[in-house]
């Protein structure tokens, strides 16, 4: 029987695991409306061609922090609050704003904001935290002013307010974009007044010629005409994303206020305005089966003449809902802490589980990886959202293959602990909008992306794959007694050949860098801020090994210094973008900054535990010789 | 001479200098917020010996040793243990070439740093050019007919009297502001009395401005200047390059354009008016420019394309097609540069560096224009080199350690 448990539970955990996983990842039946096909609508934003499903997630990261909405955020958890997707949010902001301008989807937490713009604070209607398009309508005016004495202030020097000023204008102009993307916002029967405005093309054209030429002109007519005009340059001046597939014969994604625009210009509104029409009207007037038919012509409207857009968009949508980087996250966490159980019963079983359930992890974290990497047609690190996803799954892989050797769980626990923590930290940076942004001109080379940028994350993951070996070797050794000789000596042998590796590959990837730069700019090296950081990784890592080779540190001289390996990879990694110079400068967020800090303080204590005198180490403080008397 | 090996080939040397290299790139680094990348690089990279620096705006007193001081050293080391620790056996090639890879490397960064010159070329569309200016470095020219002198900004130091075999009259510099601004003269207003009486510095008032920070920025020099001819002094004249920029003379025009369109064109007219001094019957004018180097051959720029994503600002792309005219080679030929396309040619690198093109220029009224990075470095391979010697080399290491790592556990 215990035979049978021991054998069959790796196995039923990986199951359950993956069960778990198919489970989160199955699109939900729409009831009414059906929002998830609205989803895969394909639409230009941002530079490329994606589903409505990510306009409206990554929309929503940016205004709520979430990728859903609570829409009666004040009741607790257990009173059931009325939660509902992105893409039923994004719809009714697009096509149906008298429902959604009241719900409370603007994130505001800065509590000298709530007081300026006069937001009520928490009570029976309100958590305090979240509001609606209506209830910061009034103090438009009072952000607008603080914001513009803000935007003089260096981004770098600004105050929590400040930034929260600036935040919450750019969340205002993304909601006030995403109102005025498929209709003028606020209108009333959108369907019907298109209708009106196409009737009144060739008079409204006649009475404005008669009225530049000093006749006389139909004054109703000329008012109307003008007035919806106006209505549609204000939505052009927007830049809201582009939802009109290419017109017949012709390349350009176009928003609709261009399609609405050209239109007495002699370019006839085509199919598409009048079904995304038609859904506005449907969805305003509470008719599903009228929006879900409506839904079906745009579908095959743009199933004709772009099936390309609407297969990646869907494909997309696939992605977005698989969310295989959160679940790999959830599945990493309970692989760690089955392996460290496994150190202290040193059950055989539960290390083996963690072996499968790492595994299971990895192959979910890969399946989204190589995804991001078709649907962008890009090598698989293109900014520091995905570095932090291929750190995560580099790390993973060395664990594994260490664990294949050792067996004795390390591998494992280095793996889904670097596993968790770099996808948390991509969790966070998802939160800066999309992550599938369009490379910019110098940056548009698969060929660099490929070599330099993959053989530097690679020299990073390494190199933090031997600072948590080391860590593991102080906390296993100062706090429990399971650090024995031989653990101790295989462990420091790890590092070594970590080390090794990680010198190879940061050394490769910063001359790679530098020829990179030698072709584009015309220098091999600038002392760029990210440069020297990666140059201080390389100098560390050989620095460690000439130490090594001179015997000038031995085991535990060796842990110590990978230890300060962590540190100098987040500085390379995070902390020279901080700085707010140079190149690859990506702006000073407070709270990663903070977390830095944190990061670094917690790594110098590891250190200085790694320097306490062995009597104090728990493994060590054993009467040396156990002899019987 | 035995203790002389001794000590540059210690592992102890090589470990001091990689912890020296690496606390110098850290400082270096931080104290770009506040001295700017090429104060950054003047003051700890370039340099034997670095004394003070910048942190958190903060002044820190230390000394460091510098760059090339570090950069010698390591060299040294490398080398000297190389040839007296030649070891020809399996175990060792992987470390040898990694290591002789490292020398390359560092002496290629070493010439470049001696060799190389880093100038630009900016042309709008259907100009030709056969010279490029550098991005750092001025000059003082005077022009007489077709006959040009000219002097290097860098000697002419405040206080310096120059006397040139071409030009009938002495140069006394009484001022020299790398970095300078000006303000136009109004008149009816309570001014100061002008820099001086001669020129440009009636309608303008010139003064000294900080050493720009970022890359992006450049110095504008203004001098003041006196000739002194045997019959007496010419006056005091100012030099500047704001005089002669065309990008910074329209920078000024719009700065004015409140005033009026004419009153701006006005003030742009008084500051290009040429300056000039007649001695002996001759006449000689006089303006300072970026330093110029002089190409035997020409590049005309014939398309500036800057594309962005639909719908978006994001650069997608910029190229400038240009055609190469060599009257010696007698070629004619048409080619592309772009975004990591350079042209090599010459002995020189020409880079597509900026761009005013596409949409943005054409609803501002410009003429798409194109600036190429022009960059002779005779080391531009050595990085080539170096780096697939050092690649090759930790390779073999590596798996000659694991290969022995594997054998071992397999045969415990």
């Amino acid at each position: 029987m215990k035979m049978i448990l021991q054998k069959w539970t790796p196995p039923f955990l990986l199951l359950v695991m993956a069960l778990w996983f198919f489970g989160n990842a199955s699109a939900p039946k729409d009831k009414t409306f059906a929002y998830g096909e609205f989803s895969q609508l394909p639409v230009t934003f941002n530079g490329r061609v994606k589903p409505m499903d990510s306009v409206a997630r990554n929309s929503l990261l940016e205004i709520r922090e979430k990728q859903t909405l609570n829409t009666e955020p004040w009741k607790a958890w257990n009173e059931q609050p009325k939660i509902i997707s992105a893409s039923e949010w994004l719809a009714n902001v697009m096509m149906n704003s008298a429902v959604a301008d009241d719900w409370p989807c603007f994130r505001v937490d800065n509590p000298d904001l709530i007081s300026l713009l006069k937001l009520p604070e928490k009570s029976a209607k309100s958590d305090g935290k979240h509001y609606s398009w209506n209830q910061l309508m009034p103090m438009f005016d009072t952000l607008a002013k603080e914001n513009a004495r803000v935007e003089k202030v260096e981004s770098a020097s600004r105050t929590a307010y400040e930034n929260a000023i600036a935040k919450l204008e750019q969340r205002v102009s993304l909601y006030a974009q995403l109102r005025n993307t498929l209709q003028p916002a606020d209108i009333q029967n959108w369907p019907l007044q298109l209708a009106e405005y196409e009737r009144l093309i060739p008079l409204g054209l006649a009475a404005a010629q008669a009225q530049q030429a000093g006749r006389q002109f139909d004054q109703t007519n000329f008012n109307i005409f003008v007035g919806y005009i106006s209505t549609f340059q204000f939505m052009a001046g927007l830049e809201a994303p582009l939802v009109l597939p290419p017109a017949d014969g012709e390349h350009q994604w176009r928003r609709m206020s261009d399609a609405l625009l050209a239109a007495p210009k002699g370019k006839p509104l085509d199919a598409a305005v009048h079904d995304y029409a038609k859904l506005c009207g449907a969805l305003a007037a509470n008719q599903p089966d009228q929006f879900n038919a409506a839904l079906a012509d745009l579908r095959s409207e743009i199933a004709r003449t772009q099936p390309q857009a609407l297969d990646k968009a869907r494909a997309e949508v696939f992605f977005n809902r698989m969310e295989p980087f959160y679940n790999a996250m959830v599945i990493y966490i309970l692989a760690g802490l089955l392996a460290v159980f496994s150190w202290f019963n040193l059950s055989e079983t539960l290390r083996r589980s963690a072996v499968w359930l790492t595994w299971l992890a990895l192959a979910i974290h890969t399946t989204g990886l190589v995804y991001r990497m078709v649907l962008e047609g890009r090598p698989p690190v293109t900014n520091l959202y995905s570095s932090a996803i291929f750190i995560g799954w580099g790390s993973v892989v060395l664990g594994l293959i260490l664990e294949k050797f050792h067996k004795n769980g390390i591998g494992i626990v280095v793996a889904s602990v670097i596993g968790f923590l770099t996808l948390i930290i991509a969790h966070h940076l998802a939160l800066e909008g999309d992550t599938m942004e369009m490379m910019r001109a110098v940056l548009d080379t698969n060929f660099w992306l490929a070599t330099h940028v993959v053989a530097v994350t690679v020299g990073y993951a390494s190199t933090y794959v031997a600072g948590f070996l080391a860590l593991i070797y102080i906390l296993r050794g100062v706090f429990t007694k399971t650090l024995d000789a031989a653990t101790g000596k295989s462990l420091a042998r790890m590092i070594y050949g970590i080390v090794c590796f990680a010198t190879l590959f940061s050394f490769v990837g910063t001359v790679l860098g530098g020829i990179w730069a030698d072709q584009s700019w015309g220098r091999f090296w600038g002392w760029d801020p990210k440069e020297n950081g990666a140059l201080i990784i390389v100098l560390w890592n050989a620095l460690i090994l000439h130490l090594r080779w001179g015997g000038i540190i031995r085991e535990r001289g060796l842990v110590n210094c990978a230890i300060f390996g962590n540190i100098v990879t987040a500085w390379s990694w995070f902390g020279v973008n901080m700085l707010g110079i140079g190149l690859h400068s990506y702006g000073f967020t407070e709270a990663a900054f903070k977390w830095l800090m944190l990061f670094v303080v917690s790594q110098l204590g590891c250190i200085a535990l790694g320097l306490l005198p062995l009597k104090w180490w728990k493994s060590f403080s054993r009467a040396p010789v156990n002899t019987p008397a | 001479m035995k203790k002389f090996v001794e000590f540059f080939t210690s592992l102890k040397l090589t470990v001091v200098l990689l912890a020296f290299s690496i606390v110098l790139v850290f400082v270096g680094t931080l104290a770009q917020a506040d001295e700017g990348l090429y104060g950054a690089q003047a003051h700890y990279f370039k340099q034997w010996i670095v004394i003070g620096a910048h942190m958190f705006g903060h002044k820190i007193p230390l000394v460091l040793p510098g760059g090339y001081l570090l950069g010698v050293l390591l060299l040294v080391n490398l080398v000297t243990t190389h040839v007296y620790r030649f070891e020809l056996t399996w175990k060792k090639t992987g470390i040898q070439l990694a290591h002789a890879g490292v020398i390359v490397l560092l002496v290629g960064q070493l010439s470049t740093d001696l060799l190389s010159r880093e100038l630009q070329m900016r042309f709008t569309g259907g100009e030709s050019r056969n010279y490029s200016d550098s991005a750092t470095q001025y000059e003082l020219i005077f022009r007489n007919g077709d006959e040009v002198t000219a002097i290097a900004e860098k000697i002419l130091k405040p206080g310096t009297e120059l006397k040139l075999a071409s030009l009938p009259f002495t140069i006394r510099v009484k001022e020299h502001w790398r970095n300078s601004d000006l303000n136009f003269r109004a008149p009816m207003m309570q001014n100061a009395p002008p820099l001086t009486t001669n020129g440009v510095a009636l309608n303008f008032d010139f003064h000294q401005t900080e050493d720009v920070k970022t890359t992006d920025q450049r110095n504008v020099p203004t001098l003041l200047l006196e000739f002194l001819t045997p019959a007496g002094s010419l006056g005091a004249w100012v030099a500047s390059d704001w005089c002669g920029d065309a990008a910074l003379v329209a920078a000024v025009r719009d700065g004015y354009a409140q005033m009026g369109a004419s009153m701006a064109q006005k003030i742009a007219g008084a500051l290009t008016a040429p300056q000039s001094l007649t001695v002996d019957g001759k006449n000689y004018t006089f303006l300072v420019r970026p330093a110029r180097v002089i190409h035997p051959f020409m590049l005309t720029l014939l398309k500036a394309t800057h594309t962005t994503y639909p719908g978006t600002d994001i650069p997608k792309d910029f190229r400038s097609r240009v055609r190469i005219d060599n009257q010696a080679s007698g070629e004619h030929r048409e080619v592309e540069i772009s975004m990591n396309h350079p042209l090599r040619y010459g002995g020189y690198t020409f880079y597509q560096y900026q761009m005013d093109a596409g949409e943005m220029a054409a609803q501002a009224g410009r003429k798409p224009s194109s600036v190429l990075s022009v960059v002779r470095n005779p080391g531009w391979l050595t990085p080539y080199i170096g780096c697939t010697m050092v690649g090759i080399g930790l390779t073999i290491q590596f798996l000659y350690h694991l290969v022995g790592f594997v054998t071992k556990k397999r045969t415990p």
